[in-house]
């Protein structure tokens, strides 16, 4: 099972992993590890997810991710696991 | 499990320092389509490149959304061109078509460039051979996306003079043909000593007849990410400093072996080589001679270069070996004038000249690249520069080139542009001392004693 990591990062508000989290709730999305921290007011989350069971393809979500992050006020990425295994493990 | 540090590292690499897969080449062998009836020729190349190209790049956009990494150029390498026209092309007019057919073959697919115009005539010309050479400056006039080389030399051969002659006056006239856009033509044409068959750069890309069927090569890039690691340990040891380069390049190069991999699985075509040069682009902060600074020099060509860029191109191997599965190509760091900010800085400050960059083409992979010089260049002096790089090459046992746009018309002080990934330069001076009486000499030099290894 490929999982795609999705990262947000912009100016902390209240509200943003509600919004995320529904979004990806009401897409079949399975968010399997969550992490977040805010350095000087800057939010900073990495979720690991497991979008398989999505009736939308990765791109789509992406995409969707993308406006959904502008409408907050944050940037959201959405990418697949192994550009980050590749490059951090042997 | 990857962690919320990791996956900003990589992602500011991207966003922030130019980390990039520079090019996804698909080399295609043209071999099947050899006959010896021209337009039947022309037709069976055509149909081979848009046949197993076509989906190339839907496949890079499709990795790019996937992965979150650019993939800037996806691009198309084919079998020299010399070989696969010997039978039907009797006139460098005949190898002008084929060049046409490429170019349309490119456009239909989408690619940006597509390398193979070539010739390999290490030890001799045979009548073929000679032809598509003559018929270069046409071909690149008259096409947009064709790149064209020649390896006129090997450890294993020598060098062969009677073409490096030849070429002296191809370069001249390839500039001559294209001189309403500053001479662009010779930006496509490159002359190479130990030619690799599986380069995925432009324009020397071609895939050599020792390959498959059909192969994927892939390029990566990250002048800006090695540079910014190495912001972080100014002042530190030769051992800070050369892991850190290392570690950096394992890194860059992971990427290249990813979109690699993945490439290979969804087009079906065996994954061949990750290219792991440091390529620069014109782009600000994605430069070979910033870090070439970063390491310690006011300016690229000040004293210490030549040491500085073999400790970088070393570390990138060392680095990038350790990552990929298979490695090839140039494989080291590359110092094109035109495409790289720094160095165009450094020729303007009166830093660095054609004789600096020729020391250091003997420790890095490319050679004296994208240089402008002045339109009034002798051919023979052009040629005399051409083989002093073959001679680097040969001794050495390594890969030398040069790429070298006499500019018609424009001087020392005037500056050229070519723009998009071809940058601009300042056009640089170079010895003008005759060297007629070498250069028209017959034949070749022969191999090197050092190349009788048995």
């Amino acid at each position: 099972m490929k999982k795609t990591i999705i990262t947000v990062v912009g100016k902390d508000t209240v509200g943003i992993i509600a919004k995320v989290c529904t979004y990806l709730a009401e897409n079949n999305v399975n968010i399997l590890d969550i992490s977040q921290t805010i350095v000087q007011g800057f939010f900073n989350m990495m979720m690991v997810t497991d979008a398989t069971q999505s009736p939308k393809g990765t791109d789509e979500i992406a995409e969707e991710l993308e406006h959904l992050g502008e409408e907050i006020g944050v940037s959201i990425r959405c990418q697949h696991e192994d550009i980050f295994n590749m490059m951090h493990r042997i | 499990m990857i962690n919320l540090f990791e996956v900003n590292e990589t992602n500011k690499m991207i966003s922030q320092e130019n980390l990039d897969v520079r090019t996804i080449t698909l080399g295609i062998s043209l071999l099947d389509c050899i006959t010896d009836n021209l337009e039947q020729l022309n037709e069976n190349i055509y149909n081979k490149i848009t046949t197993v190209a076509d989906k190339l790049v839907a496949t890079g956009k499709e990795i790019e959304r996937e992965f979150g990494i650019p993939i800037v150029n996806k691009r198309i390498s084919v079998t020299p061109i010399a070989l696969v026209g010997g039978s039907a092309c009797k006139t460098p007019e005949d190898f002008v078509t084929i060049a046409k057919t490429l170019d349309r073959a490119a456009k239909t697919v989408g690619v940006n460039f597509l390398g193979g115009y070539s010739a390999l005539v290490s030890k001799g010309m045979t009548r073929a051979d000679e032809n598509l050479i003559r018929s270069i400056p046409q071909a690149l006039a008259e096409t947009d996306f064709v790149c064209s080389s020649v390896n006129v030399g090997s450890t294993k051969c020598g060098i062969d003079m009677d073409a490096v002659r030849i070429l002296g006056d191809v370069i001249l006239e390839t500039a001559e043909l294209t001189k309403e856009h500053d001479s662009l033509g010779c930006a496509k044409l490159v002359v190479f000593c130990n030619a690799p068959d599986d380069n995925p750069f432009m324009a020397g890309a071609f895939h050599g007849v020792t390959e498959t069927d059909a192969i994927i090569n892939v390029g990566v890039s990250g002048p800006g990410v090695v540079k910014h690691a190495l912001e972080e340990v100014r002042g530190k040891s030769f051992e800070v400093l050369c892991e850190t380069i290392k570690k950096t390049a394992f890194k860059v190069t992971r990427v290249g072996q990813l979109v690699a991999q993945e490439a290979s699985k969804r087009l079906g075509v065996p994954f061949g080589i990750v290219d792991l040069s440091l390529a620069p682009t014109p782009a600000i902060g994605d430069s070979v001679a910033d870090i070439l600074c970063e390491i310690g020099l006011e300016y690229a060509g000040a004293p210490g270069t030549t040491a500085a860029l073999a400790l970088l191109n070393d570390q990138v191997k060392k680095g990038g070996v350790m990552a990929s599965s298979y490695v090839g190509g140039l494989s080291g760091a590359f110092i094109p004038v035109s495409e790289d900010q720094g160095m165009i800085d450094a020729v303007r400050a009166g830093a660095l000249t054609i004789e600096k960059l020729e020391a250091m083409t003997c420790v890095c992979s490319v050679g004296l690249d994208m240089i402008a010089i002045p339109g009034s260049t002798k051919a023979t002096t052009i040629s005399g520069i051409i083989a002093d790089e073959m001679a680097i090459g040969m001794v050495n046992q390594k890969t030398t080139a040069v790429r070298l746009i006499p500019v018609i018309g424009k001087d020392v002080g005037e500056t050229v542009e070519f723009g998009g990934l071809l940058g601009y330069a300042p056009i640089m001076p170079v010895n003008n001392y005759s060297c007629d009486a070498f250069v028209n000499r017959k034949g070749r030099i022969p191999a090197p004693i050092h190349s009788f290894k048995n």
